[in-house]
C-alpha cells in the first residue's frame, strides 16, 4: 500500500469513504511518522491516546454510512487553541502544565466535524516570533533543511513543519502578522488567513486581539478550502466574530478566473528585491492572465509605514493580553515575599525574552504621556493602511504579491538574533493585510536556487475568501510545485 | 442653606468637594458573562472562566446591563450617549484576574446630568453629573483567614457596575449626605441598584480639597476611597478638609494621593502617594466593538420610568396636601410611598401620613421590621385612619386598636367591633355617666363653682375613664362644662 | 524619543517584570532603537485621521441576561499553582 500520510485531506477522505483505509489506520500510520521524525520537533504535547479513540469513532461512522464532513482526519493543533483536557501552554514556561476546562471554538467546530487531534504543535512563544525560535520547546527545524538547520518560519512554525513532513494531514494556525502566511511559505505549504471575525477567536490565547485570527495550514488549496469551510462560523461567545454564511469554499475552485482583477501593489517591489522572488511573482502574474485574469499595477502609499504601526499595536494589545499570565490562577509561580514579587518573579522567569520585549514595548507605548505619539498614531496609521486596501479593491478583485522577502533561514542566525528589527522585518509583505482585517493565503510558488520553498500571497477583499481560493487554486494547477 | 466654613484664627475657608459612586447593577448574570451575580457562601462558585481570566476568554455584553444603564442615566437627568466605547484599565492585583478591569473612558454611556438634593432647612441644590459609565466590578481579597496569605474569591469579579461621577459642586458634608441619600434613592426607584453601602453594593470615593473664602483658585484634592456609608462620607469630608486647614495654615503643602477614611478614627490616612501612583494605561477594549444605541430604543425605556421621587414629592404635597417634609420622608423609600398610596386611596392623606410616619414607623423600628414584612397592612392603616375620621373611635382608642393590629394583623373594624371599642356618642348614655360623677363629687363641684374651672378637666377624665375611653371626647367636654355651668 | 534607564526600570515596573541592573542599558539601547524605528510614523500627516479600532466596523452585539455559566469550581480551581479552602491563595497582601 502507498503512504497513506503522503494523501492531501481530499484524498483521505475520498479513501476512507471508500474504506480503502480505516481511520485508525491513517491515524496510526501518522503516529508512527511523529514517533520517527523527532528531528522536526513539532509536536510538543501527544494526544495519541485520545486520537485513536476518535479514529475508531469515526470509523463506526463511515461503517454505518453516517460519516462526518472531516471524519477520520488526523490534524495537529497550534499549542494557541485551548483544547479541552489537553495541556495548552501557548509554548511558554509561563502556562506551565496548564491544562484547559474548555474547548476553543475552532477546534470544537473540527471536532464536531469529525476530525482526529493528533497533539499540539510548536510555536513561537505567545504566537510572538518569525522564526518559532522563541518558542521554550526549542526550535523546530524546517523539513526542507538541506546541510544546515532552517527555521520553519513562525510563528506557526510546527504547523507547517508537520505537515510538510507528513506528520498529519493539516493543522491548525493563527496569525497575528502573518504566522500562518510565513511559515506556510517557508515550508512549502499552503495556509490561509481568513478576513477578521470570519473563525472565532473564542479559545485561542489572545496576542493581539484586533488582528488574531485562524486558520488552516495545508498541503494544498483545496485542503484549505476544506479545513476553512468547517473552522470558520459565526459564535456568540466572540463579540467580534462576523454573523455571516460560511461559503462551500471548496466549489469554488475550479470556477473560471476569466475576467478577474488581479492587482500588483508597486509598492511591493522594494529596493534590492530578491530577483528570484521577483521572478516568481512574474511567473505568478502570468500564470493568472493565461487563465483569463486582468493585471494590473496598484497602489497601496501607505505600505511602508504598516510594519512600524504594527510593532507599535500588536505590543501594546499584547502587553494588556498577557498581564493575566500572573502565577494566580493557573501557570507557574515563582513565589515572592510580596505580591507584586510573585508577579515579577513569575514573570521575568516564565516568559521568554522576546516577549518580554514586546509586553515592555506595548506597556511603554500605552503609558502615561506617550499614547497619543504612539499608539493613537498607530492607529490612524492603520485607517490610512486600511483606506489604502479599500481603495485598490475599487479597481481589482484580488492582489497578488510575496509572502516574504526571504526563504527559509538558519536556525541561531546571527543578523535576525543581533538585532530584533531584522526579524521583524520579514513580516513586511503580510502585517498590512492584519491592520487592515483582509483575508489571504500563501502557496508555494516555486524553489530558491538552494532549493527552498517561496510563497506567494494572494489578498481578497473582506469576506470574499471565494475569489481567494478561485486565483490560488488557478495558481497551484499551472505552478506544479513538487512537495516533499 | 447656611454656608459651612471652616473658620481658624487664621482665616475662612471653604470646601470643595466631587463623589464618585461604584454601584453595583442589579441583574442575573455578570456584565461580560453568563455566571450568576449571586454571592453565594461558598468562594469561587458563579464564576465563569470569562471571569477567571482564564486564555482565550472572550467577554459578551449583558443586553440587561446596558439597559439599566440607560434607565439609571434617565434617571440622572442625563444625556445618553448613542455612542459608547469600552475600553482597558491596566493594572495589577491579586482580586483582578486578566490584569485590567473592562470599563468605559473616553466615550461612557452616560453623559452630563443633575440631582436636585433636599437639605436639611428644606432648600434644595442642584449637583451636577459629570458622567457615569459602566465596568465589570473585581473579585475579593480575604486578608483575615491566614497570617501568611490572602485569600481570593472570584464571585464578585464581573459583576455589573456604574460608576457615577459627579461635578465637584459640593460645599458641605451634608449636601454630600443629602446627595448619597437621593441617589440612593432613584436607584431603588429604578430598581438598578439596591444601594446598600454597609453591603458594598454601592461605594464611595471622596475628592476632599480646600480654598481661601471666597476665592475661585483651584487647590490640589485628595481622594479617599471606598467610604461606606453616608455618615462615614460626612465625616471624611469634614476631617480631611480640616486636615488641609491645618496643613496649609502651617505653611505647608497638600499632595495630590489617595487616602484610606478609618472609620474607628473618623480621621484619613495615606494610602499610596503619587510617585507610585497607578499607570492605567487605557486603550480600547479590542474584544469588543463599539455601542450604540438608537433613539427608539431609548425612548422604549423612558416610556417604562417610574414616577421619581421628585416628582412623587411634589404630587403629595400639591394633590394630597402633604407638607414638604412628609413628603420628602415618605417619597425617600418607594415601598414607603407606595405603601403610603395604597393607604392613603380614599382616605384623609395627611393623617394617614402622619400615622405612617408617627406610630407606623415606630412600630416597624420597634419591631426590626422592613415595610414589607409589616403586619399592618397599607389597607388596614388607612381604613383605622377612616374610623378616627368617622368618629367611630377616638384618636386615643386608635392607639389601642394600632397596638392590637400590629400584634394580630388584624383588620381595625374587627378589632373595634370584637373589643366593642365604638366610640359611645349617645348623648343621654354620656349624660348619665357625668351626672353621676357630679352627684358622687360634691366637694370638687363646690371648689370648681368657686373659681378652680380646671377642675373641668378633671370631671372629663373621670367620665373618659368610666366610659373605657369610648366617650365620645368632644361630647363629654361640652356635657361636662353644660353641667357644672348649671 | 529616546528614553532613559528610569524609564526602562518604570516601564519594567508596570509590566511587573525584572530588568537587572547590568542589563538596564542594553535594554535601553535596544528600546531606544526599536523606538527609532518605530518614529518613523511621525513623518505621515494623520492630522484629520479617525483611529480605526475595530476593522470589520461591527456594532456590539448584546447577550441576554441569563445564567450560563458558573457553578464549577472544580474546573475554575484545577489549574491554580496553591489553592486552600476554595481561594485562591497568595502571599499576603498588605495595603
Amino acid at each position: 500500500m502507498k503512504d497513506i500520510t503522503k494523501l492531501t485531506v481530499a484524498q483521505a477522505l475520498s479513501g476512507l469513504k471508500k474504506k480503502e483505509f480505516s481511520a485508525t489506520e491513517l491515524t496510526e500510520a501518522y503516529i508512527d511518522n511523529i514517533e520517527q521524525n523527532t528531528k522536526v520537533n513539532a509536536f510538543v504535547t501527544k494526544s495519541f491516546e485520545i486520537a485513536k479513540q476518535q479514529a475508531s469513532e469515526a470509523d463506526k461512522r463511515y461503517a454505518s454510512g453516517n460519516s462526518l464532513p472531516l471524519d477520520g482526519i488526523p490534524l495537529g493543533i497550534k499549542d494557541l487553541f485551548c483544547t479541552k483536557n489537553i495541556r495548552t501552554t501557548a509554548c511558554s514556561k509561563i502556562l506551565g502544565e496548564f491544562i484547559p476546562p474548555y474547548e476553543s471554538t475552532v477546534t470544537n467546530n473540527l471536532l464536531q466535524d469529525g476530525a482526529v487531534f493528533l497533539g499540539k504543535l510548536n510555536m513561537d512563544e505567545f504566537a510572538m516570533g518569525g522564526s518559532n525560535e522563541t518558542s521554550c520547546f526549542g526550535p523546530v527545524v524546517n523539513p526542507w533543511s538541506k546541510d544546515k538547520d532552517l527555521v520553519p518560519g513562525g510563528s506557526s512554525g510546527g504547523s507547517a513543519a508537520a505537515v510538510s513532513a507528513h506528520l498529519c494531514a493539516a493543522s491548525t494556525g493563527t496569525d497575528t502578522g502573518g504566522s500562518i502566511r510565513e511559515p506556510a511559505a517557508f515550508c512549502g505549504c499552503t495556509g490561509i488567513k481568513p478576513t477578521y471575525g470570519r473563525c472565532s477567536r473564542y479559545g485561542i490565547i489572545a496576542f493581539a486581539s484586533s488582528l488574531d485570527q485562524a486558520g488552516p495550514i495545508a498541503q494544498d488549496v483545496r485542503d484549505c478550502a476544506v479545513l476553512l469551510k468547517s473552522m470558520a462560523g459565526f459564535d456568540a461567545k466572540d463579540s467580534t466574530s462576523y454573523d455571516t454564511p460560511v461559503p462551500d469554499y471548496e466549489s469554488f475552485l475550479e470556477q473560471d478566473i476569466n475576467g478577474m482583477v488581479v492587482g500588483i501593489p508597486k509598492e511591493y517591489r522594494l529596493d534590492g528585491m530578491n530577483k528570484e522572488i521577483v521572478a516568481y511573482w512574474d511567473k505568478a502574474a502570468e500564470i493568472l492572465k493565461s487563465g483569463g485574469a486582468k493585471v494590473k499595477e496598484i497602489s497601496l502609499p501607505h505600505t511602508k509605514y504598516a510594519l512600524a504601526a504594527y510593532y507599535v499595536l500588536a505590543p501594546a494589545e499584547a502587553s494588556s493580553n498577557l498581564a493575566r499570565y500572573d502565577g494566580i490562577r493557573f501557570g507557574n509561580r515563582k513565589n515572592g515575599n510580596s505580591l507584586d514579587e510573585l508577579y515579577i518573579n513569575t514573570r521575568t522567569e516564565g516568559f521568554g525574552n522576546e516577549v518580554k520585549r514586546r509586553i515592555m514595548i506595548g506597556t511603554y507605548v500605552l503609558s502615561a504621556g506617550y499614547y497619543d505619539a504612539y499608539y493613537l498614531k498607530a492607529q490612524k496609521v492603520r485607517r490610512l493602511i486600511h483606506d489604502d486596501f479599500m481603495n485598490a479593491f475599487k479597481e481589482c478583485d484580488v492582489i497578488l504579491t510575496p509572502t516574504s522577502p526571504i526563504t527559509a533561514f538558519p536556525i541561531g542566525d546571527e543578523k535576525m538574533l543581533q538585532n530584533p528589527i531584522n526579524m521583524y522585518l520579514n513580516d513586511v509583505f503580510t502585517v498590512s493585510v492584519n491592520l487592515a482585517g483582509l483575508p489571504a493565503l500563501s502557496l508555494p510558488i516555486g524553489l530558491s536556487a538552494e532549493g527552498l520553498p517561496y510563497g506567494m500571497q494572494i489578498i481578497g477583499k473582506p469576506f470574499d475568501e471565494q475569489t481567494i481560493f478561485k486565483a490560488a487554486y488557478k495558481l497551484e494547477q499551472d505552478t506544479g510545485f513538487e512537495r516533499i | 442653606m447656611s454656608e459651612y466654613v471652616i473658620e481658624t484664627a487664621k482665616g475662612k475657608w471653604e470646601v470643595i468637594v466631587g463623589l464618585e459612586i461604584h454601584c453595583q447593577i442589579i441583574s442575573k448574570s455578570k456584565i461580560f458573562s453568563g455566571a450568576s451575580t449571586e454571592f453565594g457562601d461558598n468562594p469561587n462558585e458563579n464564576v465563569s472562566f470569562v471571569d477567571a481570566g482564564m486564555p482565550g476568554m472572550l467577554p459578551t455584553l449583558n443586553r440587561w446591563c446596558v439597559h439599566q444603564a440607560v434607565k439609571t442615566g434617565l434617571g440622572l437627568n442625563a444625556k445618553i450617549n448613542k455612542y459608547s466605547e469600552f475600553s482597558r484599565k491596566n493594572y495589577f492585583y491579586a482580586d483582578l484576574p486578566s490584569g485590567y478591569q473592562i470599563t468605559q473612558f473616553r466615550y461612557p454611556i452616560v453623559g452630563e446630568g443633575k440631582i436636585r438634593i433636599d437639605l436639611p432647612d428644606g432648600s434644595n441644590k442642584d449637583i451636577g453629573i459629570e458622567r457615569m459609565h459602566i465596568e465589570q466590578d473585581a473579585g475579593k481579597s480575604i486578608h483575615d483567614l491566614s497570617p501568611t496569605k490572602s485569600y481570593i474569591d472570584l464571585n464578585r469579579a464581573g459583576v455589573g457596575l456604574m460608576e457615577i461621577v459627579t461635578k465637584p459642586d459640593f460645599r458641605a458634608p451634608e449636601e454630600a449626605g443629602a446627595f448619597l441619600r437621593k441617589l440612593r434613592s432613584i436607584l431603588r426607584y429604578l430598581e438598578t441598584c439596591d444601594g446598600n453601602m454597609d453591603e458594598g453594593s454601592m461605594r464611595c470615593d471622596v475628592n476632599v480639597s480646600v480654598r481661601p473664602y471666597g476665592s475661585n483658585e483651584l487647590r490640589t484634592r485628595c481622594e479617599m476611597k471606598n467610604v461606606n456609608s453616608v455618615k462615614f462620607v460626612m465625616q471624611a469630608i469634614e476631617n480631611e478638609a480640616k486636615r488641609h486647614v491645618e496643613v496649609y495654615e502651617n505653611g505647608g503643602d497638600i499632595i495630590q494621593e489617595t487616602r484610606q477614611f478609618d472609620p474607628t478614627t473618623g480621621q484619613t490616612k495615606v494610602m499610596r502617594k503619587k510617585e507610585f501612583a497607578h499607570d492605567y494605561r487605557y486603550f480600547p477594549e479590542p474584544d469588543l466593538p463599539p455601542l450604540v444605541l438608537d433613539d427608539a430604543y431609548i425612548e422604549s425605556i423612558k416610556q417604562e420610568m417610574v414616577e421619581l421621587p421628585d416628582a412623587k414629592k411634589t404630587r403629595f404635597i400639591n394633590e394630597l396636601g402633604l407638607t414638604a417634609y412628609d413628603a420628602s420622608v415618605i417619597c425617600e423609600n418607594k415601598e414607603v410611598a407606595d405603601f403610603f398610596e395604597k393607604a392613603s386611596a380614599g382616605h384623609d392623606a395627611k393623617k394617614v401620613a402622619n400615622w405612617l410616619i408617627g406610630d407606623f414607623f415606630a412600630m416597624l423600628n420597634k419591631r426590626k421590621l422592613s415595610i414589607k414584612e409589616s403586619p399592618v397592612s397599607a389597607e388596614n392603616l388607612g381604613n383605622l385612619v377612616e374610623l378616627i375620621s368617622k368618629s367611630v373611635i377616638s384618636g386615643k382608642i386608635a392607639k389601642d386598636v394600632f397596638e392590637i393590629m400590629s400584634e394580630t394583623g388584624d383588620s381595625p373594624e374587627k378589632i373595634v367591633e370584637e373589643k366593642g371599642l365604638r366610640q359611645v356618642t349617645d348623648v343621654s348614655a354620656i349624660e348619665a355617666i357625668v351626672d353621676k360623677i357630679i352627684a358622687e363629687n360634691p366637694d370638687n363641684v363646690a371648689a370648681y363653682k368657686k373659681g378652680k374651672t380646671n377642675l373641668a378637666g378633671w370631671f372629663v377624665g373621670q367620665t373618659m375613664k368610666m366610659s373605657q375611653g369610648k366617650a365620645n371626647p368632644a361630647m363629654v367636654n361640652e356635657l361636662v362644662k353644660q353641667k357644672l355651668d348649671k | 524619543m529616546a528614553i532613559d534607564n528610569q524609564t526602562v526600570k518604570k516601564v519594567a515596573f508596570l509590566s511587573r517584570l525584572r530588568v537587572e541592573d547590568e542589563k538596564i542599558e542594553s535594554a535601553k539601547d535596544e528600546f531606544n532603537k526599536i523606538l527609532q524605528w518605530i518614529d518613523e510614523l511621525n513623518e505621515l500627516n494623520t492630522d484629520n485621521v479617525e483611529p480605526l479600532i475595530s476593522v470589520n466596523e461591527q456594532t456590539l452585539r448584546l447577550r441576554e441576561d441569563e445564567i450560563t455559566a458558573g457553578n464549577n469550581k472544580d474546573e475554575i480551581l484545577q489549574n491554580a499553582p496553591m489553592e486552600e479552602f476554595d481561594y485562591f491563595a497568595v502571599p499576603k497582601v498588605v495595603e
